[in-house]
């Protein structure tokens, strides 16, 4: 059923939009147009003059070996931000699906973390991973193990991904539980007699069932990775050591903030949008097809 | 096929006992109906055979073995259940496909029970839709298609016809019987619906409250009800029931408003005792001595009519005569009950007294 609402006023329909395309042309339309404008000007150290400098920006920063270092780092810290954080939280949600004791507590336990700054979660980890006053980061040490994510660019890069992994999993887990708790009991029943063990069940109905829940979580995963997850890296490494945990946007904030080329910076932020919209056209367009909604 | 056992089976959840020892042997190929009201344990004990509930004391057996420890895919047996619970992201010809590919049987074998199946159930144009672009009673036919094509040693059906409409549900009870009949396969069916009762069971076992109050053929159910639960759960309108005392002779009830009702034989052991009166409404007609009722409601249906009185003692009394109306609101009429139409019971226990 359809319900449309009409107005009297032709002008109280606009007035009710206009907060949240207030919010949009502010917030993303106004910076991202000045972003694009800065990508094909070069301004001085001083932000007094700028020059037309067509797509000099962009080659500039495209033929930078280092920034290639840098897509591939975001791509190995994407993927596996992506990989961590779903898979987890599918583990979880269906073990908090299943009938367990203390269900409830353990699904409140579970969101907490969603409630965390990133830079009071990254404190948290590096409580946790220093190698000086950190627990787990001592006894690794004690058990002759050389941990120190300071100075060893694979260890930083694999407690950022644990890092920013963790803080979505609450998120992940959330919607995992919700779309698992839509699965009616009844079809699960009819496939355990149908011969169906708990395995082939989860991979040939639940699974299957969850997919557009899935495929949600894999775009907003992927966007997280990609854009929010600045302040984890910030807090823990600062992209260090050397450039091994320095992912795109972490990049385009040192390129542009600390060390002032806001035309180069600009060019980075349009090619982040341009792969991110990318991204998603194209899982919209390939992953979406498999997806079963009901 | 197989015989189906159950031996003393309970059920406790915490305190609260649900099925307080249920026994009955099913005979190889024959139809059960579980009958009885909303949480009388019918649904819970037909999960029990299915294996999806646990069992708290007894014994299931199927085809002569015990499988009170064994997962559901381990017993053998096909479930219908009463949202359908078809796999929502198969095709029709997976659907049914499913468990015999679990099961490990050749392709070829598969796709000409699949098409079996489906030509039973006229289901062959159908077998590459999902089931949202189904109707509900093709969904439900899907569902019993899946239970077919599996040729397990029992059905289980759990109220199957609830969710489809009035017409198509008696077009659907109809199919059921036939493939029963055809397929002779042991089957359990719960229902809260008597005509579905009557009309599938081989055997009716009528349940309330955790206990089994009848075990029998449906005309023994409704004939010779074993209690005045079952006098009032079978039978629609239900049964007239009133309160009686038997005479100090032991020939006749006497109900209230001075009525005296001659009981078939005499039971003299019985003289002065107390009892609960019943008699259906079909067995009533008009007479020159009886029932003094006023007529305050009459139901047309068309091929009969129901008669809502009231006696002088303000108890409703339902008559059901064939045919249109005959009375009107308002007007009086005697009534009495056909030769050997009463049903005795006990005014404590509510039990049949023979």
């Amino acid at each position: 059923m359809q319900r449309r609402v009409t107005f009297d006023s032709r002008l109280l329909p606009y007035l009710l939009l206009a907060p949240q395309v207030a919010v949009t042309l502010v917030f993303f339309i106004w910076p991202a147009a000045q972003a694009v404008w800065q990508s094909v000007h070069l301004q001085d150290a001083f932000g007094i003059r700028s020059e037309f400098v067509w797509f000099e920006n962009f080659t500039y920063v495209l033929s930078d070996p280092n920034y290639l270092d840098t897509l591939q780092t975001t791509v190995i810290f994407s993927v596996a931000v992506t990989v961590l954080a779903m898979g987890v939280a599918l583990l979880l949600a269906v073990l908090a699906d299943s009938k367990i004791k203390g269900a409830s507590a353990y699904k409140t336990l579970l969101i907490w973390p969603y409630a965390l700054a990133p830079a009071v979660a990254a404190v948290l980890w590096m409580f946790i991973f220093n190698p000086d006053i950190g627990s787990f980061g001592r006894a690794l040490r004690a058990m002759g193990y050389d941990w120190d994510y300071r100075l060893n660019g694979g260890q930083a890069l694999l407690m950022v991904i644990l890092a920013a992994s963790w803080k979505q999993v609450s998120y992940n887990f959330i919607f995992f539980l919700a779309g698992l708790q839509a699965i009616p009991r009844s079809v699960m029943e009819a496939a355990s007699i149908d011969g169906a063990g708990p395995v082939r069940r989860f991979w040939t109905i639940t699974f299957p069932l969850l997919s557009p829940t899935t495929f949600f979580l894999l775009v907003v995963d992927m966007v997280y990775a990609f854009f929010e997850t600045f302040g984890t890296i910030h807090a823990l490494t600062q992209g260090g050591p050397g450039k091994a945990t320095e992912t795109l946007i972490f990049r385009v904030y040192q390129d542009g903030v600390v060390n002032n080329d806001l035309g180069g910076s600009s060019a980075q932020s349009v090619i982040l949008m341009v792969i991110v919209i990318a991204l998603t056209a194209v899982q919209f367009r390939f992953v979406e097809r498999k997806v079963h909604y009901s | 096929m197989a015989t189906v056992e159950i031996r003393n089976v309970r059920k406790s959840y915490g305190p609260v006992e649900a099925i307080k020892g249920i026994d009955i042997a099913i005979q190889d190929g024959e139809f059960l109906v579980l009958l009885g009201p909303s949480g009388c344990g019918k649904s819970t004990l037909l999960r029990m055979v299915a294996g999806l509930e646990g069992i708290t004391g007894g014994e299931i057996a199927i085809g002569g073995r015990v499988v009170n420890h064994l997962d559901p895919k381990d017993r053998d047996i096909a479930m219908v259940f009463q949202n359908y619970a078809l796999y929502p992201h198969m095709t029709v010809f997976d659907n049914m496909a499913y468990g015999l590919k679990i099961r490990g049987i050749p392709k070829a074998e598969i796709r000409a029970r699949v098409d079996k199946a489906a030509e039973i159930l006229e289901l062959g144009r159908f077998l590459d839709r999902r089931p949202s672009q189904l109707s509900g009673g093709q969904r439900q036919r899907v569902a019993m298609g899946r239970a077919i094509v599996r040729e397990p040693a029992a059905f289980l059906f759990d109220e199957p016809l609830s969710n489809l409409d009035a017409k198509l549900r008696t077009q659907m009870r109809v199919e059921i019987k036939r493939l029963q009949d055809r397929l002779g396969i042991t089957s359990l069916y719960v229902t809260h619906d008597q005509v579905e009762a009557m009309t599938l069971a081989d055997r009716i076992l009528v349940m309330n409250h955790g206990v089994a109050e009848q075990i029998g053929t449906p005309l023994e159910v409704y004939q010779r009800p074993a209690s005045l639960f079952v006098a009032g759960f079978i039978g629609s309108p239900p049964m007239n029931v009133l309160d009686g005392r038997i005479d100090d002779r032991g020939e006749a009830v006497l109900v209230p408003g001075g009525q005296r009702l001659l009981l078939p034989r005499p039971r003299p052991t019985d003289a002065g005792r107390p009892v609960k009166l019943g008699i259906r409404p079909e067995h009533m007609a008009v007479a020159a001595e009886g029932f003094s009722i006023e007529i305050e409601l009459v139901e047309a249906l068309g091929a009969d009519t129901v008669v809502y009185g009231r006696l002088p003692d303000g108890e409703t009394l339902l008559v059901r005569m064939a045919g249109i109306p005959t009375v009107r609101e308002r007007d009086r009429l005697t009534v009495a009950p056909q030769d050997g139409a009463l049903h005795l019971f006990d005014a404590v226990t509510g039990r049949r007294m023979e």
